[in-house]
């Protein structure tokens, strides 16, 4: 995983709330098998609309989304994740993440930045306006910068230093092995095991 | 101070923990289906990894498979090469499989449980995020994402922080007519899509004791909705009765022991939750949805709410847009709104009790003109069940559809969709935009308002039908 440090990119405003990850990406597109390729899939059934955001030129190339409250509710699907990342997008911005959507962004090195809502709204109205404006997203300081706004942002330090360190969890967890065999030894033999009956 | 039953289960599954690093949490059971693995195994072979515990981990196809013609090939090329990818890799790493035409397949929240292999006190997880179903055993169950499944795939443990605790007591009885579907939407829209957000959920009290288990599982399922990472019932008799027999239940000494271990996992007396709700079982009624997320949901006896009656602006602008979507009018009564499908299915409502329900209304009755019904059950064993039963005689006789067992027309990856601008009343859990087709309209419902609902060719409860 690449490390994320500090991001400085132009942004797009979502203005929606209770984002769920059908609309994120649309079940149709989970048929595939491939772990890249999904930027056509990124918000598909909105974007058929000529007028949503992301068909707005000025917004092209844009790194960093910022929405509404609720973002990525409800199914779990990493794709989600993926397709953001496939599009570009480095960063998200929310005064509230769902918190499977949370997780798997951390896994993917995508940053879920939690800022209160009227941060939101400023950077709203400052990218309305200037859609060239530049967002300086620092994961060292955990804040958020651009003209006339600062702010810090809320991340799990935990995730917030594997993002850093571009660590990968099956590695970290690997070191824990002996651990691993531990616990496996001690475990009730009523447990259930799939391998029988036959 | 006591624990509550999630920090129980909690922490008889820590492997590792240290300060400031997620506890490493030993994983008893693994699911796993056809959509959200091929990335993991693939990430597993390129690191040169084997599966730890094939033993703990079994998987079935169902959320891309066809309903009907299963003998066939699959008529889609992209869902073929993906069933293709779970029958390779499951064949590659040693992994027990129920294929489409296999006796054991179905959605995975439903085998898991009809083969006994979900009991109390596991922590189980699947790439998918209705695990939370497996919580109605007092197992500790929650969805997780592809990375995750390689994960597991590969340590049989995860990092995880825990989770906050939240009771939510069920007091009284249910009003006659009043389903496990009813309630859990109805506590939906009470706590909100945001509501359970970091919480596992407790459900309590005596109108949840009273729950079968099919009907505890329609409860633990729909947690997610609530933004609820898992939720949970604590076992009782109930439970040991499901599970006594099962293929996959221990037996002998082991029951004896498993049973013993199994009536410790009760919340203490003395334990305190981060929140609690309560709900009073007497003022429910049958509920439905009408907008586009499970939280949107109202008394089949109410009308659509205007946006003007929501206070905060957030869910005012929300309720005018998922009013336009579904093409509703605030005001409307909702007992007038027509369909033109009902879907009976899913892991939330495709189980033999779901079944029996609907063909109760349905007895005698005919779907109306102009309504298309499918009836998926959750199964292939709970359909040879209905079918030993007679159900799918009396689903037939009345005009609806009698399919083979899949995820179908909750999430419409396979061909079971609607047509932009169709409207379902639907017993799975998600409404959301173009959920069960672009342009789809759906309100989710219990089995018995889809029933009535597929007579009279609008939203309606049984209690209406002449």
């Amino acid at each position: 995983m690449e490390k994320f440090t500090v991001h400085t990119g132009t942004a797009v405003p979502l203005r929606r709330s209770n984002v769920d990850t059908d609309q994120i990406i649309p079940a149709e597109y989970l048929k595939r098998i491939t772990r890249h390729g999904y930027e056509d899939a990124l918000f598909s059934a909105w974007r058929k609309d000529p007028d949503f955001v992301l068909n707005q030129p000025q917004y092209a190339n844009a790194t960093i989304l910022i929405a509404g409250p609720e973002f990525g509710t409800g199914s779990s699907r990493e794709h989600a994740v993926w397709a953001l990342q496939d599009y570009g997008f480095k960063v998200v911005l929310s005064s509230r993440f769902a918190d499977i959507f949370r997780g798997n962004s951390g896994k993917g090195g995508l940053l879920t930045a939690l800022v209160d809502q009227s941060v939101i709204d400023q950077l709203w109205a400052l990218v309305e306006a200037n859609p060239a404006a530049q967002i300086t997203v620092d994961l060292e300081s955990n804040e958020v910068r651009a003209d006339g706004v600062t702010a810090s942002f809320d991340i799990d330090p935990y995730v917030r230093w594997r993002l850093i360190e571009g660590l990968d969890d099956i590695g970290i967890t690997l070191q824990h092995g002996d651990a691993i065999d531990a616990y496996e030894s001690h475990r009730p033999t009523f447990k259930p095991v799939t391998s029988s009956p036959a | 101070m006591g624990k509550t039953l999630a920090e129980k289960v909690w922490q008889d599954h820590v492997v590792y923990s240290a300060e400031g690093e997620p506890d490493l949490l030993y994983i008893d059971l693994h699911l796993i289906h056809e959509v959200t693995s091929p990335q993991a195994f693939d990430g597993l072979r390129a690191a040169g990894r084997k599966v730890r515990r094939p033993d703990l981990t079994i998987s079935t196809e169902d959320h891309n498979i066809p309903t009907v013609d299963i003998d066939k090939p699959i008529a889609d090329p992209v869902s073929a090469a993906q069933i293709e990818a779970l029958r390779k890799n499951t064949a590659e790493f040693g992994i027990r499989l129920h294929p489409l035409g296999d006796v054991d397949q179905g959605i995975v929240h439903v085998v898991g449980p009809q083969l006994g292999l979900t009991q109390p006190g596991m922590t189980v997880v699947c790439g998918d995020s209705h695990t939370s179903t497996h919580g109605a055993f007092g197992a500790l169950a929650f969805g997780i994402g592809t990375s995750e499944v390689e994960h597991v795939l590969a340590t049989q443990t995860l990092p995880l922080k825990p989770f906050k605790t939240m009771a939510v007591t069920v007091n009284g009885e249910l009003p006659v007519g009043v389903t496990a579907k009813d309630l859990i939407l109805a506590i939906i829209t009470q706590i909100g899509t945001g509501g359970g957000q970091g919480y596992v959920i407790e459900y309590r009290g005596e109108a949840i004791r009273k729950l079968s288990m099919e009907e505890r599982m329609t409860i633990c399922n729909m947690s997610i909705e609530a933004g609820a990472r898992a939720g949970m019932i604590a076992p009782d008799e109930t439970t040991y009765e499901f599970l006594k027999g099962r293929p996959n239940a221990p037996h002998g000494e082991q029951w004896d022991e498993a049973v013993a271990y199994w009536r410790t996992l009760a919340t203490d007396a003395d334990a305190k939750y981060d929140h609690e709700v309560i709900i009073e079982a007497s003022e429910l009624a049958p509920f439905v949805t009408w907008g586009t997320n499970p939280g949107q949901g109202a008394p089949l006896s109410a009308s659509v709410p205007s946006p003007d009656e929501f206070t905060d602006p957030v869910e005012r602008v929300a309720a005018e847009r998922a009013l336009e979507y579904m093409g509703l009018t605030a005001g409307q009564p909702l007992r007038d709104v027509k369909v033109d499908t009902v879907f009976l299915g899913s892991c939330t409502n495709g189980r033999l009790s779901d079944l029996r329900a609907a063909a109760h209304v349905l007895k005698g009755r005919k779907v109306a003109d102009g309504v298309r019904m499918l009836v998926v059950p959750g199964s292939a064993r709970v359909r040879l069940a209905a079918e030993a039963e007679g159900l799918d005689k009396v689903f037939l006789d009345a005009g609806a559809e009698w399919r083979s067992a899949g995820c179908s027309m909750c999430l419409a990856m396979n061909p079971d969709k609607l047509a932009p601008g169709e409207r379902a009343a639907s017993t799975s859990n998600r409404n959301f935009e173009g959920r069960q087709g672009p342009g789809g309209r759906t309100h989710l419902v219990s089995p018995q308002v889809a029933a009535a609902t597929a007579v009279t060719g609008h939203l309606a409860a049984p209690a209406d039908l002449a």
